[in-house]
């Protein structure tokens, strides 16, 4: 059978952190009561106009920036129209002609197996990053034969990332996605929570033979964690080639994926193939960005955004945090990435560092394999931890100074994750763990110990 | 000079105390209801204009008046949002429709003091030449009762003579009738393919198109966002000048306002035009131009040559494709500015229950006339791409 080449390219929404909307003023927050974050504007009132957020249009250049893309200093703002509740105006703004900035990359890392012991980095080409609008939220209420609209989501600002299909696999395109996550929150320029609707992936599968040209692609919806985007983009990679296998087509639909059965469905007909009659935004002008060289004289600083500026101005992202903290504290590349990957834990650990004598690289060991697991088996995050830096710190010294043992350490720890505010050292003497260090002492608890056990002694002496 | 406008004597009147500001709102409102028959008001506000007018009066008693407009009645063309006042676009669809805000230049001249006195009738969401296809009816041009226009016609029973009056041409008729029939002092139109000029014309008074980008559009219902703007109707040209200074000037709720500072300025006495160059445009003179129409345009010509002026014959090569141009463009534009009349957020809502489909359909074919609908089908055929 000749092998199959699965192709997989990603189309991420990605809300912008900002106060307000990317055309008007009204507030963006999570969860508040229904309609109450509606602007004129949003509401599509006849007459109202949209007004550029200049916080939105940073964020977009830092995320570009970020990405290694080329960005546009005349980009272009255009309306794409279909009829839905959830679309007051009939159309969305979006950049479809000319997109705030192209060309990029990211690079991930994967593990080849699955020890973490051997990494490999990847990239994947950004195409483009555009500035949009969300839409709002509608419920469907069946058994009252209405649809519920809420509006309070309608004109958030949204980066649209398209990721080429440079990807092979549900673990590539997740990878990718977790790696883009961090970098917006480390930037800041969105919250990426997948769960609060921060961060929608989209993903783009089809298969071929190699030498042959691409096939038919699907697009895949309604995933809502990294996991499932793993789980999606494999299970749809496998239906496409048994499909081909078994003689059928793959049609050129979307699918959305069902996480109770953890299978792509065909998504109810929207229509066939939508015309969105794409045509220029006539109330917004051409959105032009200067850097140093281009910025004129006397032009008011308030007024323009500055390319250069914000470039001077970024944070470190991810890949420069890991080979920081490899550098520094002499830790495999491994460790920086699952460091990095839990929120607060790469603090935690530099915390810990700083408060004791054990070298980093036995730190790491605790870190990783004891308070993480914890963590995790009791899904807590980094800050809901009951140990906090400063004893685990304490009990990483003992064991440094050889007061206990580690497998006495161990079981402090243990103690400790009951968080009954006692100390490491309170709970050694509790339990008696202190290490002899006397070695008279030693040979008279050994003594004991073989005097009340003579018959096991004769046993073990004659074999 | 500004001082000449007729705005400006008003306004010396009511300094002097020679007319209060309620005096002449009550008169131009007993004014609009008994030329009541040219349908030039859709809604009049009378109760908020006479409030107005009070308010102006109290600042003339102090010697606090806000400007020139301050106590002005003026109109506004029923398709700009008014806070408190119906806002119909002279549409089903937006019949009863209250809006929330204020346009800006409708603000603009409230914050100048000027008095209210209602919304004007025009063509259905200011589609027309002729502000004969709104849903309340057309306008009557007041010319249709001159002595003039009743010696040219033939006597005539009287349902016959009753249904002989003229059109006002449109969009903006509304505002050109209440102008030219002396019930307001000023009016805003909106012009996005003569609009304001058009109506001007055809009922006698003076019709301004400013500069894209001069004006806010903000609150103006748009028919053409890359073509609209508010328009003004005076009766003199000393009055659009002060409109047009008290309306200018950027407005950050309008991207596509010029950001430059605006400089009010002041209509010289123009005396000597010999520095003036005039063109002609060749391509205007058109198959199908009224030998009336192209005796007027000779005469206009030859005033200023003898007054002066350099008056030569230029081409815009263009001009034969522009009616073109500007339906494609305009349809396609209307297209997507019609999309928001859904029923959902505001507005008519059809009855139509089945489907969020079937009561958009029927709520936009309920709401919209066949002028408007039949802009709606040509611009969605243009911008599709198969």
């Amino acid at each position: 059978l000749a092998p199959w080449i699965p192709v997989v390219g990603l189309e991420i929404h990605a809300q912008i952190s900002s106060n307000s909307k990317l055309f008007s003023g009204s507030q963006v927050q999570f969860a508040a009561p229904p309609n109450s974050l509606v602007s004129f504007f949003d509401a599509s009132l006849p007459g109202t106009l949209p007004v550029l957020n200049r916080r939105c249009v940073e964020a977009a250049v830092m995320t570009g920036l970020a990405l290694n893309c080329s960005i546009n200093k005349k980009s272009l703002f255009d309306r794409k129209h279909y009829f839905y509740a959830d679309l007051p105006a009939g159309y969305q703004i979006t950049q479809q002609r000319v997109p705030i900035a192209v060309n990029g990359s990211l690079s991930y890392s994967l593990c080849i197996d699955n020890k973490m012991s051997q990494m490999v980095t990847k990239t994947v080409r950004i195409k483009q990053i555009q500035l949009e609008q969300d839409s709002g939220k509608s419920l469907h209420d069946d058994t009252r034969c209405q649809t519920l609209v809420d509006l309070n989501r309608a004109g958030v600002g949204l980066m649209e990332v398209v990721m080429e299909p440079d990807m092979c696999c549900g673990e590539e395109a997740a990878a990718a996605v977790r790696e883009l996550q961090l970098i917006l929150q480390t930037l800041g320029s969105s919250q990426a929570v997948m769960a609060e609707g921060q961060l929608r992936v989209d993903a783009n599968v089809s298969v071929h033979h190699p030498g042959e040209p691409y096939g038919v692609r699907t697009e895949v919806k309604n995933i809502n964690s990294i996991r499932f985007l793993a789980k999606a983009v494999d299970y749809e990679i496998q239906r496409q080639i048994e499909e081909l296998e078994n003689g059928g087509t793959i049609l050129n639909e979307t699918r959305a994926f069902d996480s109770k059965l953890g299978c792509t469905v065909p998504m109810r007909d929207k229509e066939g193939k939508q015309d969105y009659r794409f045509m220029p935004e006539p109330n917004l002008p051409p959105l032009i960005l200067y850097d140093t060289k281009s910025l004129p004289a006397n032009m008011n600083h308030q007024q323009v955004i500055n390319i250069d500026w914000i470039q001077e101005r970024l944070p470190d992202l991810p890949s420069v945090k890991r080979e920081k903290l490899v550098e520094q504290y002499g830790i495999l590349p491994e460790h920086s990435f699952t460091l990095l990957n839990e929120d607060g834990l790469a603090e935690f650990f530099e915390s810990v560092v700083k408060q004791t004598q054990m070298k980093p690289k036995k730190v790491i060991g605790w870190i990783l394999n004891d308070l993480l697991s914890y963590l995790k088996q009791h899904s807590l995050t980094v800050k809901e931890s009951p140990v906090s830096s400063i004893l685990l710190a304490d009990l990483l010294n003992l064991l440094e100074k050889k007061e206990i043992s580690s497998t006495a350490a161990k079981r402090v720890l243990a103690e400790l994750w009951k968080g009954e505010g006692k100390t490491p050292l309170e709970i050694v003497k509790e339990q008696k763990l202190e290490l002899l260090q006397d070695q008279k002492e030693l040979e008279q608890i050994c003594q004991a110990v073989i005097d009340g056990q003579e018959n096991e002694v004769i046993m073990m002496v004659l074999g | 000079a500004l001082k000449d406008g007729l705005c400006s004597q008003v306004s010396a009147a009511l300094k002097e105390g020679r007319v209060t500001p309620t005096e002449l709102c009550q008169r131009c409102l007993a004014l609009v209801k008994s030329t009541k028959f040219l349908n030039a008001y859709i809604t009049v506000a009378e109760e908020t204009a006479l409030k107005q007018a009070e308010e102006s009066e109290e600042r003339y008693k102090r010697g606090q008046p806000l400007g020139i407009l301050d106590g002005i009645p003026i109109a506004v063309k029923d398709n700009f949002n008014t806070a408190g006042i119906e806002t119909t676009c002279a549409s089903n669809m937006l019949k009863g429709y209250i809006s929330p805000y204020n346009a800006t230049v409708v603000q603009k001249l409230l914050d100048h003091g000027a008095v209210l006195l209602g919304k004007t009738n025009l063509d259905e969401f200011a589609m027309g030449s002729g502000s004969t296809d709104g849903v309340f009816g057309p306008v009557r041009n007041p010319w249709s009762y001159s002595k003039q226009y009743k010696e040219k016609s033939v006597p005539k029973s009287h349902s016959e003579e009753e249904s002989d009056w003229v059109i006002t041409g449109g969009s903006s008729g509304g505002s050109a009738a209440a102008v030219s029939s002396f019930t307001c002092f000023a009016a805003l139109g909106s012009d996005t393919g003569g609009s304001t000029r058009n109506p001007a014309a055809h009922c006698g008074v003076v019709g301004l198109k400013p500069t894209y980008g001069l004006i806010s559009r903000h609150g103006l219902i748009p028919l053409v966002n890359s073509m609209d703007v508010p328009g003004i109707l005076t009766r003199c040209v000393d009055d659009a000048a002060v409109l047009l200074g008290s309306l200018a000037g950027h407005d950050p709720k309008d991207s596509t306002t010029i950001q430059d500072d605006f400089k009010p300025f002041e209509l010289p006495n123009l005396t000597d035009v010999s520095k003036l160059s005039i063109g002609i445009p060749k391509e205007y003179h058109a198959p199908g131009l009224s030998s009336e129409i192209l005796a007027l345009w000779s005469k206009a010509a030859d005033l200023f040559k003898n007054a002066g002026a350099k008056v030569v014959e230029v081409s815009l090569p263009h001009t034969r494709y522009s009616i073109v141009c500007y339906h494609v463009l305009c349809t396609a534009e209307v297209a997507s500015n019609m999309a928001r009349f859904d029923g959902l957020e505001y507005g008519h809502r059809s009855d139509m229950k089945d489907s969020t489909e079937s009561m958009y359909a029927a709520t936009r074919r309920e709401g919209f006339n066949d002028v408007v609908r039949g802009r709606i089908l040509s611009g969605n055929y243009f911008l599709l791409k198969q």
